[in-house]
């Protein structure tokens, strides 16, 4: 009988690593670590080209101005199958990868051969990195065989692409099954083939769904990582996705990363913010640093 | 045994919400005799950061509603001001050690004065916009509209009446505002905070401050997401500071210079003439009918 996840406890951790004063330096450093660690992400029926465009430009210079030293450009671009192509096209050489939510998001619930073919028409597209949603109503039925036999299949599907499994903690009720599922996911990857540090990471939510990332559940996650590191050595990725607004909440994410997985786990190798509006807010601060003044909201392009 | 008196500790007002200051530190206010009777906050640079993010967020709304509606909101504050006159009159008279009468005389005027800027805000659009003279198919209108976040910084005295006006001339056009009350006599101020959450208007619309001027005006300058300052009561080195500030975002700066005899005068702090410096013109063509 293993020990159950002690949810009080849990949540008093969670919160204390928001007690941690970073200031001046240290402070900026954070912020040009979490601002490289950003999966830019756009996931809306209205998403056009011309708006991935404008998105993947934001994604590989993050603000015009003037900055020493230069500040660097987000992990990812993070979009719909249909879109993968146009920014493949527009990162071309930056640096920036594209990575591709499939397997039916965000809800899954679609055949199986449905999910795996839009993977590698994904893949084909030329997504680097794949986010595939989890069967959460196989999960919560408690056919556990199905969920991590259906992850199996879709890591072979993704070929060399990373995987990025999304829980959907929102829908998954108590931490004990964000524990459960985490530890599924990535044994289930792991039986497609070896993983190599960083091409599997396990991912909170689709963004979709309220609650989304929570620090709790991230530290959950974070504990997951951690054990199958201590028995195998290998290292999973970490990507807390939607709810992350502000710089300070990113800060506080990267102490948690820092003082459960330690410094190795600090590098969008192997841990991703899965936002949107987080960029601006962590461009603001850290402009608000360089120069001294309070910065307006239109000083930063939207997209 | 005498009573143990309870005096009160008053917060800021930023986003419809009772924060205290985020440094955690106050300015003990003093009666006549020097006895302690409040607390309030000596508000720091962040507290006005939130505050004009709390402004900022609060203005699409407060622009988009009707001029009309405006203006039910602003004279139903002017109703809950009235509510308090007593509490309004002792303060003023406590603090700023003026007879009742003086003390009563300002309240009165402080209502009267947002009546006023209450009913400006369906008119003040017909006397400082215009229709212009073209030839052709078309009508050529100039109409004013609010800038955004207006920080307003009022006069040391009269704490009541000066602070209304400052934050009047910027409300009644729909601009949202952050106002620094008066840093000598803060204790109105404090209390305008209840009455704002006890009347209508929207969370955010009316932020207010208390604190010391040499510790904001630099970063009030210098917040580029603030359009405006109204500007009472400053030396001209203080002046100086905030005009440079301001360049860099292109702020409108309106420095009024008003004895105390003008604050009480309608046609001169309420005239429309003290609307204009917060709002933009914006002039349209539009093709006419035939």
């Amino acid at each position: 009988m293993r020990t159950p996840v002690d949810t009080v406890m849990v949540e008093q951790r969670a919160a204390s690593f928001a007690s941690r004063s970073i200031k001046k330096d240290s402070k900026e450093q954070g912020l040009r670590l979490a601002l490289s660690m950003i999966d830019l992400t756009t996931l809306e029926g209205k998403d056009s080209p011309e708006k991935v465009r404008s998105l993947c430009s934001k994604a590989v210079l993050p603000w015009a101005g003037e900055f020493e030293p230069p500040l660097p450009s987000v992990a990812a671009v993070c979009v719909y199958p249909s879109l993968v192509q146009v920014a493949k096209q527009a990162l071309a050489g930056s640096g920036v990868a594209v990575a591709s939510v499939a397997t039916g998001f965000p809800s899954g619930q679609y055949p199986l051969d449905v999910r795996l073919n839009d993977v590698e028409e994904a893949v084909r597209a030329g997504a680097d990195e794949i986010d595939m949603v989890i069967n959460r109503g196989a999960f919560l039925s408690g056919n556990f065989d199905e969920v991590a036999n259906e992850i199996t299949r879709v890591r072979t599907s993704c070929g060399k692409a990373h995987l990025k499994i999304i829980l959907e903690t929102g829908e998954l009720e108590t931490l004990e099954n964000v524990r459960h599922a985490s530890e599924l996911a990535v044994r289930a990857s792991a039986d497609a083939g070896s993983i190599e540090d960083g091409e599997v990471f396990i991912k909170t939510s689709t963004g979709k769904i309220n609650p989304a990332a929570t620090m709790p559940v991230t530290l959950v996650m974070l504990e997951v990582i951690r054990a199958y590191y201590e028995e195998t050595g290998i290292k999973i990725g970490m990507k807390p996705a939607g709810g992350i607004k502000t710089a300070k909440q990113a800060l506080h994410y990267l102490v948690m990363v820092k003082e459960t997985l330690g410094d190795a786990w600090l590098t969008k190798d192997l841990f991703r913010f899965g936002a949107s509006s987080l960029t601006n807010d962590v461009l603001r601060q850290l402009v608000r640093q360089h120069t001294g003044r309070y910065t307006a909201l239109y000083d930063f392009s939207e997209a | 045994m005498s009573r143990l008196t309870v005096p009160k500790t008053y917060k800021l007002y930023i986003g419809g919400k009772f924060p205290r200051t985020e440094s955690g530190r106050s300015i003990a206010i003093e009666n006549k005799k020097g006895e302690t009777i409040a607390h309030i906050c000596h508000a720091s640079r962040k507290d006005f950061r939130n505050a004009v993010e709390a402004a900022h967020g609060a203005f699409r709304a407060w622009s988009g509603i009707t001029g009309y509606l405006r203006g039910q909101i602003l004279y139903r504050m002017a109703e809950m001001l009235e509510g308090r006159r007593e509490e309004f009159a002792t303060a003023i008279q406590v603090t700023q050690h003026v007879t009742s009468a003086v003390a009563r005389k300002e309240v009165d005027a402080s209502v009267d004065r947002l009546v006023t800027f209450a009913g400006w805000t369906d008119k003040y659009q017909q006397v400082i916009g215009c229709s212009n003279p073209v030839a052709g198919n078309y009508y050529n209108f100039t109409i004013p509209q609010p800038q955004g976040v207006a920080v307003s910084i009022a006069p040391a005295t009269p704490s009541l009446l000066g602070l209304i006006t400052a934050i009047g001339a910027p409300l009644c056009s729909g601009n949202t505002v952050v106002a620094l009350g008066s840093q000598a006599h803060p204790m109105a101020t404090a209390i305008l905070g209840e009455a704002c959450q006890t009347s209508d208007v929207p969370a955010g619309v009316i932020n207010l401050l208390t604190g010391k001027k040499s510790e904001l005006l630099e970063h009030i300058a210098t917040h580029r997401q603030v359009a405006s300052l109204y500007v009472s009561d400053c030396s001209k080195k203080e002046r100086v500071l905030l005009e440079e500030g301001s360049a860099d975002s292109m702020k409108r700066v309106h420095t009024v210079s008003f004895t105390e005899e003008d604050w009480y005068d309608n046609s001169i702090t309420a005239s429309p003439w003290e609307i204009g410096p917060f709002v933009e013109m914006k002039t349209i063509w539009h093709p006419s009918a035939c």
